[in-house]
């Protein structure tokens, strides 16, 4: 009988290959849904089987920002709200790039929001996921565009007064071509839509609703990480293709989830390139005569 | 495993089974894995690893079908399911 000796190399988890080792344990809270992402997002990106030299990851702050410093991707962690601008400017230097756009709901729909909605306009190739924790998670638990109405943060102690965005139904009407909302534990069906959303030729955006059990559910009583995950579970509700208005987010009665748009549009770069074809061609008129006319 | 009916195929289709390894150090002891694994396989440890988080630990690992859902929820990457090449 063969007796197997105790390797002595550790571990290797599957997702190892593409994750910066030596920067683990990460820096995110336990029970913070970041790391459930981050692990889908690796798991699509082996999935697909693309090319890892053509594919970036572009970060901007916050708890989610720290990402792109854990994947083994040529990455970049960005400025406040810069996630976007960076990752156009990577796409139109390089067309041949994926690019994806990893980025907390305060910094891509706050600080970054005019930016969010003018590269949903232009049909920019990116794939944008928003880890949505209700607030501002690094810096202190502030209210941010997503925090629900009455929600208590530092910065709302009463209760938040404000209504939140809808994201998804805000990316769709910017004009997305891909846009779908999930939970961190619908964690098959996030790995799927990041595939798709990769493949899609078009500003694709994903919205993922994450436990932050250390400042936002520490202080709406939302108990621990499990806690909320547990209750994104009972109350989200699956609706693939209703219009993204109508996909609320009603935490005393349903979370709607699901893919809500899927559609096709020339995308940034084949309009550029369409146009400036147009400029190069000769125009149809008979040519001018050059020159000063003789009198 | 318990069917309702025997399948035609069980001989030949076999049942899969996952061999579950914890990366100790690695664990915050969020408790996911625990209470989202199908079988009931895992249960919180009383010991500690490096950091004083109690990580999972196998109780009943023939139940084990490999569904990966512990090594795809871990938001630490601590966890993950191996499949021996023969399948019992």
């Amino acid at each position: 009988m063969k007796i197997r000796k105790p390797s002595k190399e550790p571990p290797v988890h599957p997702k190892d290959s593409l994750l910066r080792v030596e920067r683990i344990p990460h820096i995110w809270c336990p029970g913070c849904g970041i790391g459930t992402v981050f692990g889908a997002v690796m798991g699509a990106i082996q999935k697909s089987g693309c090319d890892l030299d053509r594919l970036a990851m572009v970060s901007g702050i916050g708890c989610t920002g720290r990402m792109a410093g854990y994947i083994r991707l040529d990455s970049f962690h960005t400025t406040h709200g810069r996630a976007i601008p960076f990752a156009t400017g990577l796409k139109l230097a390089r067309p041949e790039t994926k690019v994806l756009v990893v980025s907390g709901d305060g910094d891509l729909l706050a600080i970054g929001g005019n930016h969010f909605i003018h590269a949903a306009r232009r049909n920019i190739d990116l794939t944008v996921i928003c880890v949505n924790n209700l607030n501002y998670g690094m810096t202190g638990g502030q209210q941010a565009p997503s925090t629900p109405f009455g929600a208590r943060t530092p910065t709302s102690v009463a209760g938040s007064p404000e209504e939140p965005f809808n994201f998804c139904h805000l990316a769709a009407a910017c004009g997305a071509v891909y846009v779908a909302r999930w939970t961190a534990l619908h964690i098959r069906l996030l790995t799927n839509a990041i595939t798709e959303a990769m493949q899609k030729r078009g500003f694709s955006f994903l919205e993922v609703l994450t436990p932050c059990p250390s400042s936002f559910g520490r202080r709406n009583k939302m108990g621990s990480a499990l806690d909320t995950l547990k209750f994104y579970h009972d109350r989200s509700v699956i609706r693939n293709g209703i219009d993204p208005r109508d996909a609320l987010l009603d935490y005393d009665n349903q979370i709607v989830v699901g893919r809500f748009v899927d559609i096709e549009r020339p995308t940034f770069t084949d309009n550029y390139e369409a146009v400036n074809l147009r400029h190069a061609m000769p125009s149809p008129e008979p040519e001018r005569p050059q020159g000063r006319r003789k009198p | 495993m318990k069917y309702w009916r025997k399948p035609l195929d069980e001989a030949a289709a076999g049942k899969s089974r996952g061999e579950i390894v914890v990366i100790v150090d690695r664990c915050k002891g969020c408790g996911f894995c625990i209470a989202y694994c199908p079988r009931g396989v895992l249960r919180l440890s009383s010991g500690f690893n490096k950091k004083g988080y109690h990580p999972p630990e196998v109780v009943n690992a023939p139940k084990c079908a490999a569904c990966h859902f512990c090594e795809a929820l871990c938001p630490e990457f601590a966890i993950y399911v191996v499949e021996p090449d023969t399948k019992t």
